[in-house]
């Protein structure tokens, strides 16, 4: 006899900080078609890990995601959260501690932005209070005026501010784990980029073990600790991390998610003060680039003003160094030597 | 035929003014209670079909259907099992409102966005909790004017349930009718059909209200 549901559910959802995903053989058949929408997915995911589902429309990026929280029931395979099968639980207490993020957001309409982050609270049980004071610290982590937005109505938001209390109503519980699929896909860019900016500094503070897909490989760049690259069937072509797949693509599928430009884009993901800077002089004063920029950002100051050299400045506005467009280029070859040094040692370990 | 004479109207009114209103306020609660018990009925029919879209279809058809009886055709059938008044008068008013109420009620659940249905379900909430608290709700005002649209049909039929001695306003218009040519013959079948009308668009005004103060600001337009 398995422990009861409730033991079970209580040490998930103690979990706060998040908790370890593990999908052993999971797949997906639907009756009456002959090839499995996902087939032997087998990943672990760590706790207060933010791992991204990459692949093209259809993969089964998104089924497999889905079977998480059992929004979809996987054909054979196990998937435990702590530990836990939770395909042992009742789904609807389950999905309460799982937090849950889709593109179009499903705000509820005829309920107000307090009442539609109040709502798995709610079904919890918590005390008026405690549930008031959630939402108005919740409304506040994702940059809403609790006093302006509690009582509106979604309709009376933009697309990006829906998309924040979509978050924040997810966060409400403050499960371990969230399941976010494509949540800033139907956003303008500028938004987007906003919106992914405020995320990541989100989850440096919440640390939730997310499981995020998308189909844009940028955005899984900029968020991701690992990358899953997957193909027809959900198989998984490479899991990594950014760095790593952009230096080494395990194989020509990944390569061509990739696209042009991949050491630009491992530029972007490698701050200035990793590279050895040159002398600084008052002649590189001119232009100036910050030590956490990153040298996609430097590169880019150097093409602009054409000049030579370009003064990096710490912090506090000082002069540190100089950086070149050599500078940059040995720093991006550093950065993989680095990466395959890692990658020996990680070899040597296994 | 008596030509029409204003004063005697009036005076018509005057003296009959309490049995008018009798008369109106009986029609207004038979209206009422067929429209709740079929608001009962096509809600939970509703409820039960909108996402089958066999049965659903089959409802909606035979509600179709039901609405081209000719209302003097169905009292009359009415008679044999559940004799003369207000219980075939019910009945019979019940089964008119039903098209609207259950048609619109598929269609307001239909129209909850399917995003929404997902989150719900993604947030822990179980079917019946998904039900109440989010696709009644969000399909209520479109459930509501269904029911609005049942009221103004069955005033106007009511008034034919007199036929069957049944409550209303209608024993005023039969009235008329049976006494062509006597002196109040107008009266009677004038009064019975400004009585319909008056009281429809009272009760059009009530739902208009009714509408505003149950439907959430957030699914005005």
């Amino acid at each position: 006899m398995p422990e009861s549901t409730d033991t079970a559910l209580t040490q998930i959802a103690s979990r706060t900080d998040g908790a370890r995903i593990v999908l052993d053989r999971v797949s997906k058949v639907y009756p009456g078609q002959d090839a499995p929408a996902v087939e032997e997915f087998s990943m672990v995911a760590e706790p207060g890990e933010l791992i991204m589902f990459v692949g093209p429309s259809g993969c089964g990026k998104t089924t497999t995601m889905k079977m998480i929280n059992r929004i979809i029931e996987p054909s054979s395979g196990s998937i435990t959260i702590d530990g836990r099968d939770i395909l042992s639980l009742d789904p609807s207490e389950l999905r309460r501690h799982i937090g849950y993020v889709i593109q179009q957001i499903g705000l509820f309409p005829h309920m107000t932005i307090a009442e539609n982050i109040a709502v798995v609270p709610k079904l919890l049980g918590w005390t008026k209070q405690r549930t008031a004071d959630r939402v108005d610290e919740l409304l506040q982590t994702v940059q809403l005026d609790p006093g302006t937005f509690a009582h509106r109505y979604p309709r009376q938001l933009s697309g990006g501010q829906q998309q924040r209390v979509g978050v924040a109503r997810a966060l409400a519980a403050d499960p371990p784990v969230m399941l976010m699929d494509e949540p800033f896909g139907a956003t303008d860019p500028i938004t987007r980029e906003k919106l992914q900016a405020e995320f990541l500094r989100l989850q440096e503070s919440i640390g939730k073990t997310i499981i995020f897909v998308t189909h844009d490989f940028d955005e899984a760049i900029r968020l991701g600790d690992r990358i899953a690259v997957l193909s027809e069937r959900s198989q998984i072509e490479q899991f990594d991390t950014p760095a790593a797949i952009l230096a080494e693509p395990a194989n020509d599928y990944v390569r061509s998610f990739i696209g042009q430009g991949a050491a630009l884009k491992r530029l972007a993901l490698i701050p200035v003060e990793t590279a050895v800077l040159g002398a600084a002089s008052a002649a590189v004063d001119h232009h100036r680039i910050a030590t956490d920029d990153s040298l996609r950002d430097a590169l880019d100051l150097l093409i602009v003003t054409g000049a030579p050299a370009i003064g990096v400045v710490d912090r506090s506005g000082t002069l540190v160094g100089s950086l070149t467009v050599e500078r940059i280029s040995t720093a991006l070859g550093a950065d993989a030597t680095a990466l395959a040094a890692t990658r020996s040692d990680e070899g040597r370990l296994a | 035929m008596t030509p029409f004479d204003l004063a005697g109207l009036l005076t018509f009114w005057s003296r009959r003014w309490d049995d008018i209103l009798e008369l109106m306020v009986e029609h207004l609660v038979v209206v009422l209670i067929s429209l709740a018990i079929a608001m009962v009925i096509g809600v939970v029919v509703g409820m039960l079909t909108w996402n089958k879209p066999i049965p659903a279809a089959i409802v909606i058809a035979a509600a179709g259907v039901a609405l081209t009886i000719p209302s003097l055709a169905l009292l009359a059938l009415l008679i044999r099992p559940f004799g003369l008044g207000w219980t075939s008068t019910v009945i019979a008013l019940t089964f008119y409102s039903l098209l609207p109420i259950v048609r619109n009620t598929i269609v307001g659940l239909r129209e909850v966005p399917p995003s929404v249905l997902e989150s719900a379900m993604g947030m822990g909430m179980g079917p019946i909790k998904r039900m109440m608290s989010i696709q009644l709700p969000i399909a209520w005002p479109i459930i509501l004017t269904g029911v609005r649209v049942a009221a103004q049909l069955t005033i106007g039929i009511a008034a034919i349930a007199a036929y069957v001695a049944g409550p209303g306003l209608g024993t005023l218009i039969f009235n008329g009718l049976s006494s062509l040519g006597s002196k109040n013959a107008l009266n009677f079948a004038l009064t019975g059909t400004l009585g319909v009308i008056i009281l429809a668009l009272l009760v059009d005004a009530a739902f208009v209200q009714i509408t505003r103060l149950t439907t959430s600001r957030g699914l005005r337009a």
